[in-house]
C-alpha cells in the first residue's frame, strides 16, 4: 500500500471512532431505546433464551475456530461478546450457558467471560472453568468435539457464531435434527452458503456483526451499529457513483 | 467494580500496533513487532493450557464420573500423552513422528470431509423445505445454474458466442456477491476492532 492509502486508513479508523463514541455519549445522555430492522432470528433467539431459563434446559454457544492473531479475530470477539450477554440473559436459570471453541486462547477467553458473567450476576456455585471448553486444535476435530458436547439432551438451543469453513454443516444439521433452535452466523462465505442451506434463519453478512446490538448489549453496541450502517451507506454511494463516472468515461 | 487499568494499556497498546501499521515510522514498527511477537508466544502457551484444560479437566472428570462413558475420554487421554510423549522424545520436527501423526489425523479428517459432502448434498435437496420464500427458490436455482456452469457441459458449445459471452457474465454475478458480503463483514470487523480498542467491549476479566 503507498503512503496516502495508509494515511487515508488511519484517518477512516480514527473517524469511525470518533463516530462511535459520539453518537454513544449521545446516547446515554438521552437514553431511548433505538429502532433497527426487524431481523427474526433475533427475536425467535430472544424467545429460545427465555425458554431455556423456564424449562431448565441449557444454551450451547460454539465460538468457531478463528485465532486471534489472525484478521478472522473479529468474529471470535463477537461471539465472546454474545456468550458474555446470553450468560447475563440466561443467569436466573440453573444451568448456565456451555462454549464450545476450535481455538485455545478463545477457550480461556470464553471461560474469562463465563467466569466475569458469574461473579456479575452472582451465580459463582454454578460457575465450572470445563463449561468453556477447548474442543479440538483443527476444524474437522473442533466439530467433532462439539459435536459430543451437542448431544447432550439438556441442549435445546445453538449458537453458533464465529469463523468456520463449509464444516459448519454438521453442527447446523445436528442441531435441527435434534430439534434444537440453531442461531447461526459466520464471516466466512462457504459458512453462510452453507447455513443457508442447512438452517431455517441463517444470519448473513454484516448480521453476525450487529448481534451484541439486537441483545441489547450497551449504548456503545447500538451506536457501532449505528456507525456500521452509516459507513455501509457511504460505501455503497460511493461504488455506485465510481460506475457512473466509469460508464461517463470520467475516470 | 471493574478495574480501569487493562482498558487503559489495552488502549494504548491499540495506539502502538495500530500507528505502527499505519504509519511506517521505523520507532513505531520497532515496537510494533515485538509486540505482535509477544502475542503469538502468549498465544502458544495459552494453547497448552487449554489442551491440559481439555484433557485434565473435562476428560479426566468424565473418567470418574460413572455415570459417563468413559471409553472415548480414556482414548483421547492415551493418544494425547503418546502423542506428547513421542513429540517430547524424537522432536517436533522429526519426520517419523510428523509422518506418523499425519498418516491418523489424514484419513480421519477425510472421510469426515466425506461424510459432510453427503451430509451438505441430503441439507441442499431439503433446501426448498427450509426456505420457503424467494430467496430460498433463487438460491436453489443458482445452485442448479452453477452446478451447470461448473460442470464444463457448455465447452462442448465453444462456436455459440453470445452462449460463452453469457456464460461469462453470469460467472461474474457471485464475485459480486461476495463483494457485497465481505465489505460488511469487513466494516463489522472494523467496528468490533474499535470497541475492544476504546475498551468498551472487554473479552478479559479484571
Amino acid at each position: 500500500m503507498s503512503n496516502a492509502e495508509l494515511i487515508i486508513g488511519l484517518i477512516l479508523v480514527l473517524i469511525t471512532a470518533a463516530l462511535v463514541l459520539t453518537l454513544t455519549v449521545r446516547q446515554k445522555r438521552i437514553p431511548q431505546v433505538p429502532v433497527f430492522r426487524r431481523i427474526a432470528a433475533f427475536n425467535k433467539f430472544k424467545n429460545a433464551v427465555n425458554s431455556s431459563v423456564e424449562d431448565g434446559t441449557r444454551i450451547h454457544v460454539s465460538l468457531g475456530n478463528a485465532s486471534l492473531t489472525q484478521p478472522s479475530s473479529a468474529s471470535a470477539f463477537v461471539s465472546l461478546t454474545a456468550l458474555r450477554r446470553i450468560g447475563q440473559l440466561s443467569s436466573a436459570g440453573d444451568n448456565p450457558p456451555i462454549a464450545t471453541s476450535g481455538d485455545s486462547v478463545l477457550a480461556i477467553l470464553s471461560q474469562d467471560t463465563l467466569h466475569q458473567v458469574a461473579r456479575e450476576t452472582h451465580t459463582k456455585e454454578l460457575y465450572d472453568p470445563t463449561h468453556g471448553a477447548l474442543a479440538g486444535v483443527t476444524p474437522l476435530a473442533y466439530v467433532s468435539g462439539a459435536l459430543e458436547q451437542m448431544q447432550d439432551p439438556e441442549i435445546k438451543t445453538n449458537v453458533l457464531i464465529g469463523n468456520y469453513g463449509s464444516e459448519i454443516g454438521f453442527l447446523s444439521s445436528v442441531s435441527e435434527e435434534n430439534g434444537a433452535y440453531t442461531l447461526a452466523a459466520s464471516d466466512s462465505l462457504p459458512a453462510q452458503a452453507v447455513l443457508y442451506a442447512t438452517t431455517e434463519e441463517p444470519l448473513i453478512g454484516e448480521e453476525l456483526f450487529a448481534l451484541p446490538a439486537y441483545l441489547h448489549s450497551s449504548p456503545v453496541h447500538s451506536a457501532s451499529l449505528q456507525v456500521q450502517d452509516l459507513l455501509r451507506g457511504l460505501v455503497v454511494l460511493v461504488i455506485l457513483g465510481g460506475a457512473i463516472l466509469k460508464l461517463l468515461g470520467v475516470v | 467494580m471493574r478495574s480501569p487499568l487493562l482498558p487503559v494499556i489495552t488502549f494504548i497498546v491499540g495506539i502502538l500496533v495500530l500507528a505502527g501499521y499505519f504509519l511506517p515510522i521505523p520507532a513505531l514498527i520497532s515496537i510494533r513487532t515485538p509486540m505482535l511477537d509477544w502475542a503469538i508466544i502468549v498465544s502458544g502457551v495459552a494453547a497448552l493450557i487449554a489442551i491440559a484444560n481439555l484433557i485434565f479437566g473435562v476428560h479426566w472428570r468424565r473418567l470418574r464420573d460413572p455415570s459417563k462413558d468413559h471409553w472415548f475420554s480414556a482414548l483421547v487421554i492415551l493418544a494425547f500423552l503418546v502423542t506428547f510423549a513421542c513429540g517430547i522424545f524424537f522432536g517436533p520436527t522429526n519426520l517419523g513422528y510428523q509422518k506418523v501423526v499425519t498418516a491418523i489425523e489424514m484419513p480421519i479428517e477425510a472421510s469426515l470431509m466425506a461424510v459432510l459432502a453427503v451430509t451438505l448434498a441430503y441439507s441442499s435437496l431439503r433446501l426448498l423445505q427450509r426456505q420457503h420464500n424467494w430467496m430460498g427458490f433463487f438460491f436453489f436455482i443458482a445452485v442448479l445454474v452453477f452446478l451447470l456452469l461448473n460442470s464444463g457441459i457448455f465447452s462442448l458449445l465453444p462456436n455459440l458466442p453470445i452462449l460463452q459471452n453469457l456464460i461469462s457474465g453470469i460467472s461474474q454475478a457471485p464475485i459480486a456477491g461476495a463483494r457485497g458480503i465481505l465489505i460488511g463483514v469487513a466494516l463489522g470487523s472494523l467496528l468490533t476492532g474499535i470497541r475492544i480498542w476504546l475498551g468498551s467491549d472487554r473479552p478479559y476479566n479484571g
